[in-house]
């Protein structure tokens, strides 16, 4: 049986029951592993000590995510990281709907990097894309019902009667008609000897699990400090390190002078590596300290760095044609015929660094050909690649553990520092952590690209958008993170010395002028507004400045352009918002329904307090639709955001309290970035460097934010992201309608005190 | 330079070779080997290294460790030995955390506020916890957690 993608989608890669069933065979010879974080926080556990203890007492192990011990523990292996948006807990929950435990009673660990664990759609370990419940939901039903199975027809074996007779629950197999139950636990042996069977799911009305708000698995560990992320990591021996870093974007080291910091008590290594010069110490505050003592010479980089400039570039990409990304009726013959009567809009979004709560950390252990990482990763797979690369050792030789992670919104999507943690072990020849600065992370970060976009429309006589033309200029996040991932996506027949020479040619695809990159452009191109005359252009940008994935990647410029520009043109028109987007959404049910309910529990055309304004958008990304409302005032040109209404349509709901979460999380992300947050280069330093200058959203300002779930049957969908990109056009939005004045630069404090 | 004072009600003596100016953080995750207090902006800005210093809400990167000297210091692990402290309850029942990175710092501020005022009101609320960051955005609920927390207090005490 093979799934088709659903009409109208973008096609997806679906794993076939066929190919699942394969690899949980091969999971059945092979095991399950990883680093166990249930009732055994931080107690790291060798793969090979997994593998014999599992051996040595009969567990019973399906698939790769699943260990049933004789003991009736049930262990998980969680293969997309827990970084706040909840895997840990929705994850057990669709493996134990259908096992017929009490999720409560799982055992979780994290997997390492494994080939087993490679995700369906990108072909490489990751969590990201906002995909972790989309891709698990019918892999991990299944692997828990295979499970479930094989312990059933044990017991009926056993008992010499009908499996149909056997019923499943609860972690026991009950046989009604005599009164004889067994635990999973005393079925392992008899379990494992079990055909693989290919059962059918529960149909959704027989859900005990899922669809209910579970409270959430990691909670407990993550009120009382026990919870291990990667900057808590210890093992035996393990120093620490700090690192000076160029004070110029790509400066290299000329030479360094360790001057008093080698004889500073507990330092024992001042060394170069490729991304600077580390102080290793016993205590990473005396390497951190240490680090003044040490005088460093720089060469090369990019001095030339400039945000005003990049600025003005940008300005003159968006004057020229870029590449066509969409093109419907003839929007510049419309253009044209306006003879001037158009509407003309521009949009300036800056660089923006994730700032993750939890500083980069990465711990690394080299011993001749072979490696042990613990990092915060979302890229286990790619980060064994790359330290494989970089060390020049085999891959196999490279085992990634990963932890809990302290945020991550795309920023650990990259391994640059893991491949920098196992380059100094290597070089110390011993385990080393090392500790990024909160000044490192917010000057050498993965930047959100800056861009521009430039819209024009015009209007017929009803104010009707009949042709819609927006060019956005946009460096290309594709070209900058093909090269970094697709060693890890390699199959493992290809030699490591073509996936090298292929990575370093990958990215030049998107280069020149033959392919433009979906994620520049997402959320843009794909519009759902009928207009028929429709022109989507991409100007490529390529500034030399590192950028990366940040939470909703194209969207969280490109939502702020197309939906701040539909608002204008109902200004320009003289209609209502809401009204203008429901007609043009005609064709688009399911965006229509989240605008709808979200302007229906915002009272959308009700009355507001005296000062207080309405903005609406709505988005659909991640294949997920969201609309927002937001409340906001100005009092002494101050923006004030008192409220946000937030409706969602994710497909079938795992958790409903998750999802709720993350929409809460991604308005407040959405809101920092849109109220405050801008990274600048000036003389080719970042101008940023701490949260004094790149603000966060705090408790003082927090509006109040109320979530509306639509009710859809359809497959669930992702939901770390689609909160982000409505909310800075909804905010954006309700400003013009407070002020009469458009906000087009972000972000809005500054733009609006200026 | 040995400091004693007392860590989570019991003494403790450190041996600080930087003349007592190692900050208290970081002599709490790496001397005493406790690792609930997070490192965060290192410039207290930020919050996930609170902790009380003789029952106030301080923030440990920047304070001294020489300046502890004698003196009571709580982290998170503190709390209660078994999750049952009322803050540490609400959060659960309100399933605040995400990340949870920053979680033991807002946590100790929530203490410390809750300690000194049991029926705080919103505004008391953003005065003690503006200085603490969340970056997954978990503001509302940690509002909600302390109210809870602050009405089973007062209920234990009537």
């Amino acid at each position: 049986m093979t799934k088709t993608a659903p009409k109208g989608k973008k096609r997806r890669r679906w794993i076939t029951r066929r190919r699942f069933l394969t690899v949980s065979a091969a999971g059945g010879g092979a095991l399950a592993l990883g680093f166990v974080v249930g009732p055994v926080v931080g107690r790291y556990r060798r793969q090979s000590a997994i593998r014999a203890t599992a051996e040595a007492t009969g567990a019973f192990q399906p698939n790769a995510w699943l260990v049933v011990h004789p003991d009736g523990r049930i262990v998980f292996t969680l293969d997309r990281v827990e970084m706040g948006q909840g895997t840990m807990t929705s994850h057990p929950m669709l493996i134990a709907e259908e096992l017929e435990v009490d999720p409560r009673t799982i055992e979780v660990e994290f997997a390492v990097a494994d080939r087993r664990y490679t995700h369906p759609e990108f072909g490489l370990q990751i969590t990201g894309g906002s995909s972790s419940v989309r891709t698990s939901w019918d892999q991990l039903r299944h692997a828990g019902a295979v499970a479930r199975e094989m312990l059933r027809r044990a017991a009926a074996d056993d008992w010499g009667v009908p499996v149909e007779e056997c019923a499943a629950t609860d972690g026991t197999v009950v046989h009604a008609p005599t009164g004889r139950s067994r635990t999973y636990g005393s079925l392992t042996r008899l379990a494992a000897e079990q055909p693989i069977p290919d059962p059918p799911l529960k149909p959704a009305e027989e859900h005990t699990l899922i669809g209910t708000a579970l409270d959430r698995l990691d909670a407990p560990m993550k009120v009382d400090g026990s919870a291990v992320f990667g900057i808590d990591v210890t093992i035996p021996g393990l120093l620490n390190a700090a690192v000076i870093r160029p004070p110029v974007q790509g400066a290299a080291v000329v030479s360094f002078d360790a001057g008093e910091a080698e004889g500073r008590p507990g330092v024992t290594a001042v060394v170069e590596i490729p991304t600077g010069v580390a102080v290793v110490a016993e205590r990473y505050w005396q390497a951190r300290t240490a680090l003044d003592d040490v005088r460093v010479e720089w060469s090369g980089g990019r001095p030339d760095l400039d945000t005003q400039a990049m600025t003005e570039q940008l300005r003159r990409l968006t004057a020229v044609p870029g590449k066509t990304v969409r093109d419907d009726g003839d929007a510049e013959a419309v253009l044209a015929a306006a003879a001037g009567d158009y509407l003309e809009a521009a949009y300036d979004l800056p660089h923006l660094a994730h700032a993750p709560m939890e500083p980069q950390n990465c711990t690394a252990h080299v011993e001749g050909d072979r490696c042990e990482i613990w990092a915060p990763t979302q890229v286990p797979g790619v980060a064994q690649a790359a330290v494989a690369d970089a060390l020049d050792i085999p891959r196999e030789n490279v085992v990634v553990h990963t932890t809990f992670l302290g945020g991550g919104f795309g920023r650990r999507l990259v391994a640059d520092f893991v491949v920098e943690a196992a380059h100094l072990s290597r070089r110390i020849a011993g385990p080393v952590k090392v500790i990024w600065s909160r000044e490192d992370d917010m000057c050498h970060s993965m930047y959100r690209p800056q861009v521009r976009h430039l819209l024009r429309a015009v209007l017929d006589e009803d104010g009707t958008p009949v042709a819609w033309h927006h060019r956005v200029a946009a460096p290309s996040l594709l070209e900058a993170i093909v090269p970094q991932w697709l060693p890890a996506m390699a199959p493992d027949a290809v030699p490591d010395v073509m996936t090298r020479g292929l990575s370093r040619v990958a990215g030049g695809v998107f280069r020149g002028d033959w392919v433009a990159d979906p994620t520049s452009t997402e959320g843009a191109s794909d519009t759902p507004y009928a207009i028929e005359n429709l022109r989507v252009e991409l100007a490529r940008h390529d500034p030399g400045v590192p950028i990366g994935f940040w939470r909703s990647v194209g969207h969280s410029h490109t939502a702020f352009a197309v939906e701040s520009f539909i608002d204008e043109l109902a200004t320009a028109a003289g209609r209502d918002p809401f009204e203008l987007r429901r007609e043009l959404l005609r064709d688009a049910p399911r965006n229509r329904g989240v605008l709808e309910a979200a302007a229906e529990h915002a009272g959308w055309g009700s009355p507001l307090p005296p000062g207080r304004f309405r903005g609406i958008a709505q988005h659909f990304s991640f294949e997920t639709y969201v609309a927002e409302v937001a409340e906001v005032s100005v009092e002494a040109g101050r923006i004030r955001v008192h409220r946000v209404v937030c409706a969602v349509d994710c497909g079938r709901v795992i958790n409903p309290d998750i999802v709720h979460a993350q929409m809460e999380s991604g308005i407040v992300f959405g809101l920092a970035a849109a109220l405050k947050q801008r990274i600048s280069y000036v003389d080719g330093h970042v101008e940023q460097s701490n949260f004094h200058d790149f603000e966060m959203l705090r408790m003082n300002e927090m509006p109040e934010v109320e979530v509306v779930i639509v009710p859809s049957t359809e497959e669930p969908t992702g939901v770390g992201e689609p909160g982000v990109p409505p909310i800075a056009p909804a905010v954006a939005n309700a400003l013009a309608a407070a002020t009469g004045r458009r906000i087009r630069t972000l972000p809005i404090e500054p733009a609006l005190s200026a | 330079m040995p400091v004693t004072f007392r860590l989570n009600g019991t003494p403790i003596t450190l041996d600080d070779n930087d003349d007592g100016k190692t900050p208290l953080l970081w002599a709490i995750r790496e001397m005493a080997g406790l690792t609930g207090t997070k490192f965060g902006c290192g410039r207290s800005l930020c919050g996930a290294c609170t902790v009380h210093l003789d029952g106030r809400a301080i923030r440990s990167c920047v304070t001294p460790l020489g300046s502890v000297a004698g003196r009571e210091v709580h982290t998170v692990e503190s709390l209660s030995p078994d999750r049952s402290h009322p803050l540490q309850k609400a959060w659960m029942a309100e399933n605040v955390p995400q990340c949870g990175y920053c979680q033991s710092g807002q946590l100790m501020s929530a203490a410390a506020l809750l300690a000194r005022n049991p029926d705080p009101t919103d505004a008391d609320i953003d005065t003690a916890m503006t200085g603490n960051i969340c970056r997954c955005g978990t503001y509302q609920r940690i509002r909600r957690a302390i109210h809870r927390a602050a009405a089973e207090l007062r209920e234990a005490r009537s």
